[in-house]
């Protein structure tokens, strides 16, 4: 079973370098990344089930050097989790992807590189996942990264130039916080695999320990888009191809997370984070969706609720017990499922109203009832209405807050009640605007709220109202949709075992000592 | 863990600078910035390997104390040859936006050689005809001032025409 732990990143890169060559024959390329990604995601659900029976990370030593000297790759069931949802996400905005290519015929979408970037994206982030050293996972990152400094670009027309600079500089500066961060922690330990410093960490003075765990912490929270470092991201998410905005939305910003997880509870654990992150998490949740209530343009509006509901996870991640960090695991899941599956819906309705912003959108439930259905189940599930996943990852973490009270904890789960109606409020209005809303009353509308709104900066496509001609879509774009949302009612279903699993590897997590033997059988050098 | 005086200087000089120019407004310094600050972290990575020493090569000659410790170099080549990726990507970045600012979308445009001889034709043939329209005005001005009337007139009604209705237009929208 071990094998197939370097798999996971070896067939992205195979494939990504196989997409290259073959650049001339668009077909092929879209054949072979699908099996790629196909494969990936069958030998991730395989590992899970193993790790999972076993209750023992998968250990693979790379190129037989044994830690701390060589690399080592090491698959918990929290680093299983992660790469079985996301390999399915990639699979299912791949399809988008390759629908929405055939729907344009391939007209102005420079899809011979496409299928690479999208491949060596897929590696850097399954990379990332499975790294048991500190800088194989900042090479995950930057091949990530780097792939996503591409996607986001494609095309190189002005506006997604323009937010290219913005994300590129900001990702540039994170990178270089952690690298830096990592040049500390091997002089202050001598030592990057992260097993031996789950041991080493604990016997520096507190006070460095502090230093190494905020340098890490800022590296990474600028990629999780936290507050006060979120600024960049609803700038420039939403300039890029909606499959490519699906994608960094539902997976970039839970790498960052996964970061987090990762090194507070293996390393840090010493570390008083609780009430920093705690303050952190609820002025993430607040300032995030203030800043969604003021969007009209619905690319933006979703990801200021991205950034609002990370705000969750790092609440979920400050109370710290194994409770709250199952709910939290429970909740990326969730978060990552439906926030993809929302922008690619969005996708579709901006093929078939032919804008995102709700002052212009309007009379869409007559004219796309299927994609109105699935908007409506998207967002109700973000928003946390009952019965769907949204509501029991929120009722998880809140549980697992009133079950090591403190006053600031109850102060959280006020803010996340609130954050959660007012994304209700925002979705819903969207809704209303865009789909409830006949198409004659579009012309004229004006209200106090419409006056508010702040539209995006580059809603300058289409014609003179801003509504570009409606461009078909292809079932594959709506079959990928739909599966996805198909998904997130699945984590509803099937929530019990899934919140069982989440348990089970949070209970991994919160064990350190078990990661660590794994790692060195024979205990640590 | 003993380092040297000089590479701690150094790097901090060079962090400071870069931090500083990475703030200004354009994207060469910025990238010039990102340069500094790479290489100051590049070296701060160096110095974590503390004391100098003999080359890292196990040769039987060479006692394990000797030698330095070769982790951070390791460490240091990989993150070199990463930024230097990044940095590609970033000059053609810069090199696009550049395009955009200075030739706008237009650049893009790919003219054949038939085209650029279709547009000479049309600049040649639009040359002409101010030549014949200079030629007439000075026709008219010699007859008379009769002329001028009737040819100013009408060009006073064409320029004023398309802005009347938009006047309208935007009452009606308010």
């Amino acid at each position: 079973m071990n094998a197939l732990v370097p798999l996971l990143v070896i067939i992205p890169l195979v494939g990504a370098a196989i997409t290259l060559i073959l650049g001339r024959y668009p077909r092929v390329q879209i054949a072979i990344s699908v099996t790629a990604l196909t494969a990936v995601t069958a030998a991730a659900a395989l590992l899970l089930a193993e790790v999972d029976r076993t209750g023992v990370p998968a250990v693979v030593e790379v190129g037989a050097w044994p830690p701390p000297f060589g690399i080592v790759l090491v698959v918990d069931r929290l680093a299983a989790i992660m790469v079985v949802v996301s390999a399915l996400m990639l699979l299912g905005v791949l399809v988008f992807a390759v629908g929405q290519g055939i729907a344009d015929r391939d007209r102005d979408t420079p899809v011979s590189i496409f299928h690479p970037t999208y491949l060596i994206l897929a590696g850097g982030l399954f990379d990332a996942f499975i790294a048991g050293d500190l800088f194989n996972m900042y090479v995950g990152f930057e091949m990530l990264l780097a792939a996503s400094y591409v996607l986001l670009t494609l095309g190189g027309t002005g506006s997604r130039i323009r937010a290219g600079v913005t994300y590129v500089v900001v990702s540039l500066v994170s990178s270089l916080l952690f690298l830096g961060a990592i040049a500390l922690i091997y002089g202050a330990t001598g030592t990057v695999t992260m097993a031996l410093l789950s041991d080493r960490i604990r016997e520096l003075p507190l006070d460095v320990q502090v230093i190494l765990c905020a340098a890490l912490l800022i590296g990474f929270a600028v990629k999780a888009a936290v507050f006060p470092l979120s600024f960049w991201l609803p700038d420039s998410y939403p300039t890029a191809p909606a499959p490519v905005t699906a994608v960094f939305a539902g997976l970039l910003t839970k790498v960052g997370v996964y970061a987090i997880i990762r090194t507070d509870k293996l390393m840090f654990f010493d570390v008083p984070l609780t009430v920093p992150l705690l303050i952190i998490g609820g002025l993430t949740m607040l300032v995030g969706i203030l800043g969604a209530l003021a969007q009209a343009d619905v690319k933006r509006l979703l990801s200021f609720t991205l950034v609002s509901h990370i705000g969750y996870m790092i609440f979920g991640v400050a109370i710290g017990t194994e409770l709250a960090t199952g709910a939290t695991i429970y909740y990326i899941v969730h978060h990552i499922t439906v926030q993809t599956a929302l922008f690619l819906v969005v996708g579709l309705v901006e093929r078939v109203g032919g804008s995102t912003s709700i002052t212009r959108l309007g009379g869409l439930l007559k004219k796309a009832p299927y994609v109105a259905i699935l908007f409506f189940i998207g967002a109700l599930n973000l928003g946390g209405i009952p019965p769907f996943s949204g509501f029991l990852g929120k009722i998880g973490l809140f549980e697992a807050g009133a079950a090591s009270p403190s006053p600031l904890v109850y102060v959280l789960i006020g803010a996340g009640v609130i954050t959660s109606l007012l994304t209700l409020y925002a979705l819903m209005r969207v809704w209303n605007m865009a789909f409830w809303r006949p198409k004659e009353d579009v012309e004229g509308y004006s209200s106090p709220m419409i006056e508010s709104l702040q539209e995006s900066p580059e809603s300058t496509n289409g014609t003179a109202t801003g509504v570009a001609p409606a461009v078909g879509t292809s079932r594959l774009m709506v079959g990928a949709a739909t599966g996805l949302i198909v998904l997130t009612l699945c984590l509803t279903v099937f929530a019990g075992p899934l919140f069982a699993l989440a348990q089970r590897a949070a209970g991994n997590v919160a064990t350190p000592t078990a990661y660590v033997d794994s790692v060195f059988p024979g205990g640590a050098p | 863990m003993s380092a040297s005086l000089t590479l701690v200087v150094l790097m901090a000089v060079m962090y400071g600078t870069g931090v500083y120019v990475m703030l200004e407004r354009s994207l060469t310094r910025i990238l010039i910035g990102f340069l500094l600050v790479g290489n100051a972290t590049n070296l701060l990575i160096f110095l974590m390997s503390g004391r100098s020493g003999e080359s890292p090569i196990i040769d039987g000659a060479t006692q394990p104390a000797d030698i330095v410790d070769p982790v951070p170099q390791v460490l240091m080549l990989t993150a070199i040859v990463i930024n230097f990726g990044v940095t590609a990507f970033i000059l053609a970045l810069i090199y696009r936006s550049w395009w955009l600012s200075n030739l706008g979308d237009e650049g893009d445009d790919v003219t054949s050689d038939e085209d650029e001889q279709d547009a000479a034709e049309a600049d040649a043939a639009l040359a002409f005809h101010q030549n014949l329209e200079g030629d007439d005005e000075a026709v008219r001005s010699v007859l008379g001032e009769g002329g001028d009337d009737e040819s100013d007139g009408p060009t006073d009604a064409r320029g004023a025409a398309p802005e009347e209705p938009s006047e309208r237009d935007r009452d009606v929208m308010r």
